[in-house]
């Protein structure tokens, strides 16, 4: 491997950990991402005549931190916002290795519990998540969230201004908060999990958030949420391949090729499932809502599916995490068990509070069609499309709208 | 780092059992050296609004802005980082009843950013 190879293959899977660090000894975020990004250019040119260094990542950590020290130095503004300049000349100066690595297991589960700390907004907590321990840049940020590249910098700039002058501590907080935060932090992940169904991004957010959830179930072995989470992300990662077909529509679960759904991420996912649960998941959101999944991943065939264990697993879910989008799939469950007319019957209290959710009438739409109300189907057709935003369910929805259409004669 | 600690409730609803409540807390913040300094305030009606516009001083009656709770008192304290503030507001006993609102002091050694 040359040296170029080397710090690429380096920034590619170091990159969140060697800046947690940096943000963990600067705390700034800014300052750390802007001497890490030197750093690496420095290896490139340094290394070439030297050498490889026996540990990459603490010599990049190092380099950073003697270049922050060098412009605080320099610059007497940054020096006054910077009460911590003391301590961290010291280190620098007493050409002391690293010792960071050995202290603490690894700076990115602190910066998880920063970026996603309850006193900053939901979607801030996302953005900065995303930013620093995915690196995505402040654009791909914006296309996620349907925003403009300058808006996001600016919420980006405000999120981490709130970090430093509201005193948000850069820990893994306190055994008495850890529930409490962890579930952020679970929400955080899982968001950016549901976020990679149809973010156009250059990293792949599904990908991403998979590998934070195994950061945090390395951490917290003996918990049941991570576990539960990742099995959870795994599950429903396995079917990525054939959720929509070559043209990018979307092909529904019962019409997927299941020989093609990843092997190696299912047996993961149910045995990480089976660990979680033994340590008590079924009592969590992310438990049930793997067992469900599990389910149908380990369904050879679509009629091989426990509906009855499906839809009474979805009974449980409304207990402990009440939505109305969970009682729209414990209904589309009691269909397969008791019929269509009984889905429909469930369906009806939703009405009002999932009023402007297409999958709604797209439900409904599906029931009345197994039961061959053809008139019916596209009236809920034609309510779903006027509610879709998202370009393949939109094509898949007017697809449907067709079909059902060539059943009985088009109203003069 | 400094926290103000500012307590919102509804002055309607004010309970005079809170005071050794109150005064136990303070004790105990005291004891811990989170306490800086803190009162009650009189109740909202008592309060006036200054303001210079153009020169001229306009003075009214009331409080800056009507709302339903009213502040009512603060705690000004000294905490390592916004958790533990977050920690010792929680245990105000109006915390209960009404909001705490947490700030931090902006330091006036680092030039405002």
């Amino acid at each position: 491997m040359n040296v170029s190879q080397a710090v690429e293959t380096l920034y590619l899977e170091q990159r969140d950990r060697i800046l947690a660090t940096l943000i963990g000894l600067l705390h700034d975020f800014d300052l750390a991402e802007e001497v890490m990004q030197e750093a690496f250019a420095t290896a490139l040119s340094q290394w070439e005549g030297r050498g490889v260094p026996e540990n990459p990542r603490a010599w990049i950590v190092s380099t950073a931190r003697n270049k922050a020290v060098d412009r605080l130095r320099r610059d007497i503004r940054l020096r006054e916002m910077f009460p911590d300049l003391q301590r961290l000349v010291a280190t620098a100066d007493t050409g002391r290795q690293d010792t960071h690595e050995e202290m603490i297991p690894d700076d990115r589960l602190r910066l998880i519990f920063t970026c996603c700390h309850p006193a900053l907004p939901e979607e801030a907590q996302i953005a900065l998540t995303l930013r620093t321990l995915c690196g995505l840049t402040t654009d791909e940020i914006a296309r996620v969230f349907l925003v403009s590249s300058p808006a996001m910098a600016q919420r980006l700039v405000r999120v981490q201004r709130k970090i430093t002058d509201a005193g948000i501590p850069y820990y893994v907080p306190p055994v008495n908060l850890l529930p409490e935060r962890l579930e952020v932090v679970f929400a955080t992940i899982y968001l950016i999990f549901t976020a990679g169904y149809s973010a156009a991004t250059r990293k792949d957010l599904c990908s991403e958030a998979i590998r934070l959830g195994r950061i945090l179930h390395e951490f917290f072995p003996d918990r049941s949420e991570p576990g539960a989470l990742l099995a959870l992300m795994l599950l429903h990662d396995s079917r990525r391949q054939t959720r929509t077909d070559a043209q990018g529509n979307i092909v529904l679960l019962e019409e997927q090729d299941r020989s093609r759904w990843n092997a190696a991420s299912i047996e993961e996912g149910v045995a990480l499932l089976e660990a979680a649960l033994q340590k008590g998941a079924g009592r969590s959101r992310y438990g049930v809502e793997a067992s469900i999944a599990a389910l149908h991943a380990t369904a050879a065939r679509v009629e091989d599916t426990d509906w009855p264990q499906i839809a009474a697993l979805y009974e449980v879910l409304s207990r402990i995490a009440p939505s109305p989008v969970v009682d729209l799939n414990a209904a589309v469950a009691v269909s397969m068990v008791e019929g269509p007319e009984a889905g429909l019957r469930k369906l009806e209290p939703l009405d009002e509070p999932l009023r402007d959710y297409h999958l709604l009438p797209a439900t409904k739409a599906r029931l009345n069609e197994k039961l061959e109300r053809w008139a019916e189907a596209a009236e809920h057709y034609r309510s779903a499309i006027s509610l879709v935003t998202n370009e393949p369910e939109r094509r898949f929805l007017e697809q449907r709208l067709a079909e059902v259409s060539t059943y009985y004669p088009a109203k003069p | 780092m400094q926290y103000l600690l500012l307590i919102y409730s509804d002055e309607a609803k004010f309970d005079p059992s809170e005071g050794p409540k109150y005064m136990a807390f303070t004790e105990a913040i005291k004891t811990s050296g989170n306490y800086i300094g803190g009162n009650p305030l009189q109740s909202v009606k008592t309060a006036t609004s200054v303001r210079v516009r153009d020169g001229k001083t306009a003075i009214t009656d009331g409080p800056f802005a009507e709302t339903r709770e009213q502040l009512g008192g603060y705690y000004l304290i000294e905490a390592a980082h916004l958790d533990e503030a977050t920690a010792i507001a929680a245990r105000i006993p109006g915390a209960k009843i009404g909001t705490i609102e947490v700030r931090p002091i902006m330091s006036m050694h680092a030039p405002a950013k």
